[in-house]
């Protein structure tokens, strides 16, 4: 208590300093987190900033938002996949297959939208089960049960979209998702309600902590913390939704579609689930577990292989909402889009966002901060006028080092483990 | 144990084995490699099946096929490779595949009331070398493993525990740590079986000794009156005194 009262008077700069120290303990054990994607992340924005006076434009991070909606919803279900440390790479082909399946029920078939949109998860959801069951309970190990899904997945999508190779789908309902935007009043109660019931849990749960005679966090770091994500989402909020018109940078284009991004709404829901899903519940516990040591957790009488089979459902079954997301935003089921990049983008922006590609390690949030890096940096190249194959490159190159300061952050644990 | 015996194939792992531990009492089960210790703990504890013999608890006959049945009969058993999750921190794997939550795999884990059983089971072994519980079990020290492997085993109203080898890959202080350890399981009125093959940590804790040799039961000693030397005979089978 007296180490907590004495920074407590260090008033607002004090709180900033313990906060930061407890950070910078945390460093030094190798629990690098989502600090490089941070630091990334402001790298790459002050660059495309400097060369595109619009890059940060209200405008633009409209675009950037809506843009990573299916890399971030695939990338959720991808952490999941690294945390039992395992790896799934067929998500691209199943969510372009899931696309496909809804085109032909409600285009070719004249099944109701509703309908349509159950048989796609529910198909995504059968094929993770699928595969996870041939993993989990068959052995075979899950990088090659899932590329030969990749490869064969993109066979049947094919199939489903028959010869002309493309279903368009201009069905309302589906075609509103990536066109409408929260109503910006519901987007600020989201954002002000959404950030107070983090502060108040957060502070609860010191509080009871405390009462409980347990070791808290020092309320300077709590306040920092629940102070900075109140900050964030207030301001996400408000240039979104045009507030900052004509403000600094964020007002140098015009803003025609003011708003936040429905997919990027859902994107959010689903981190956000997934987040509370992993780190609160038995069921996120033995995930990680799973990760760390799968004998431990099957001698603590953890059900391994039942765990493993739905995780991997729910990854697959992610991979269906971003296809379905993908429709949307295409108007179209189609045969153009290159399953292996959607999935190494996702896989990709999990691993850039600081879940471990050697398992157990990282969170849901990962996704979201992983598919804002490699958004930014395919979106700032389009805005530069660059040639798709410099995305591909800068993209590889990007991945690479983020794997690269993954391994060495690991060999620093193990370094400190000792 | 009563009479126990076990064969893999054609290959005799165990004959006509009687084994017994009271409680408050620390007996080393010593023997060479291949003399049948490991096969023997594993059938207390539900990892095999013996082919004959009884196996009785507080005097009654119990079965024990799976090690769940072990676990519910109050018989803990600490592998070497203690099997803790090193991603996860010390108070998860204590509890790990016991967390306290609500109904449903789904339900909210109480960490709260975790970390408190966690501190006080802690506490009362005296385990004063871990600084945090909520320190993730890959940045402690080979000891400080053991002991949260060996303190989850006792958290359970354990009335027997078994440590396969416990301090083989230790340095002379943490192995102090954990041989105190065993003292307070002791202490704490708990039947400990010990596995090893350090004859000088086997006198500086056991009460008995029990040494197998191909299978058989070939010696008991007691700790007071018994020389190191004897016990070596009795392994390699130079000399046999059963008392």
């Amino acid at each position: 208590m007296a180490a907590t009262d004495a920074t407590a008077d260090g008033g607002f700069l004090g709180g900033v300093r313990t906060a930061a120290e407890y950070t910078w303990g945390r460093l030094r054990q190798g629990e690098l987190g989502q600090l490089p994607a941070l630091l990334g992340l402001a790298a790459i924005w002050i660059y495309f900033q400097l060369k595109q006076p619009t890059f940060l434009s209200a405008r633009n991070l409209s675009n950037l938002v809506l843009q990573i909606g299916v890399t971030g919803t695939i990338a959720v279900g991808v952490v999941l996949v690294l945390l039992l440390s395992e790896i799934d790479l067929s998500v691209g082909s199943v969510s372009i297959l899931c696309s496909a399946v809804l085109g032909s029920a409600v285009v070719n078939h004249g099944w109701p939208w509703y309908w349509g949109i159950a048989l796609m998860l529910v198909v995504g959801a059968l094929i993770g089960g699928f595969q996870g069951f041939w993993f989990a309970a068959i052995g075979v190990p899950s990088f090659v049960v899932t590329l030969a899904g990749l490869l064969g997945w993109q066979g049947v999508q094919q199939w489903v979209l028959g010869t002309t190779g493309t279903i368009n789908v201009n069905e309302p309902h589906i075609a509103a998702i990536a066109t409408t935007t929260l109503p910006a009043a519901w987007a600020w109660i989201l954002a002000i309600g959404g950030s107070a019931l983090y502060a108040v849990t957060r502070i609860q749960e010191q509080v009871r902590r405390r009462r409980a005679g347990l070791p808290a966090k020092p309320l300077a770091v709590v306040a920092v913390r629940t102070g900075l994500v109140a900050a964030v989402s207030l301001l996400v909020v408000a240039i979104l939704n045009g507030n900052l018109n004509g403000v600094w940078v964020f007002g140098k284009a015009v803003y025609l579609n003011p708003g936040v991004p429905t997919p990027f709404v859902m994107l959010l829901g689903l981190v956000i689930f997934f987040a509370w899903l992993t780190t609160r519940t038995q069921f996120g516990r033995y995930i990680y577990a799973i990760g760390g040591s799968p004998e431990a957790a099957r001698r603590a009488g953890v059900k391994v292989t039942a765990i493993r089979i739905s995780v991997f459902s729910l990854c697959a079954l992610l991979a269906a909402v971003g296809g379905l997301i993908q429709t949307s935003r295409l108007a179209a089921a189609s045969q153009a889009i290159e399953p292996g990049q959607v999935t190494l983008e996702a896989i990709a922006a999990a691993v850039i966002g600081g879940a471990s590609l050697f398992g157990g390690r990282g969170t849901v949030w990962s996704a979201l901060l992983g598919a804002v890096v490699i958004g930014s940096v395919a979106n700032g190249l389009d805005l530069d006028g660059q040639q798709p194959y410099v995305k591909l490159i800068v993209e590889g190159a990007i991945l690479l080092l983020f794997v690269t300061i993954d391994a060495l952050a690991r060999r620093g644990r193990a370094a400190s483990g000792t | 144990m009563r009479g126990v015996s076990k064969s893999f194939g054609a290959v005799q792992a165990l004959t006509d084995v009687d084994f017994e531990v009271y409680a408050g009492e620390v007996v080393a089960l010593v023997g060479d490699n291949g003399a049948g210790k490991s096969t023997l703990i594993k059938c207390i504890s539900g990892a095999h099946l013996p082919d004959t013999g009884t196996i009785l608890v507080d005097g009654r006959e119990v079965k024990i096929h799976v090690p769940s049945d072990a676990t519910h009969l109050g018989i803990e058993t600490v592998y070497q490779d203690l099997a803790l999750c090193d991603n996860l921190d010390v108070v998860a794997n204590m509890f790990l595949g016991r967390e306290t939550a609500h109904p449903g795999m789904v339900g909210p884990i109480q960490e709260l009331g975790m970390e408190k059983r966690s501190l006080e089971v802690l506490d009362s072994l005296r385990v004063t070398t871990i600084p945090s519980v909520r320190q993730r079990v890959v940045s402690l020290s080979g000891g400080q493993r053991q002991s949260v492997a060996i303190s989850r085993a006792v958290m359970w109203q354990a009335k027997a525990v078994i440590l396969d080898e416990p301090t083989a890959a230790l340095g002379v202080e943490q192995t102090e740590q954990v041989l105190a350890l065993i003292r307070r399981l002791r202490e704490q009125g708990l039947a400990v079986v010990v596995i090893t093959h350090n004859l000088h940590e086997v006198f500086e804790v056991a009460d008995r000794i029990i040494v197998l040799r191909l299978g058989r039961r070939v010696a008991t000693f007691t700790h007071a009156g018994t020389s190191p030397e004897d016990v070596v005979g009795a392994i390699t089978g130079a000399r046999r005194s059963v008392t």
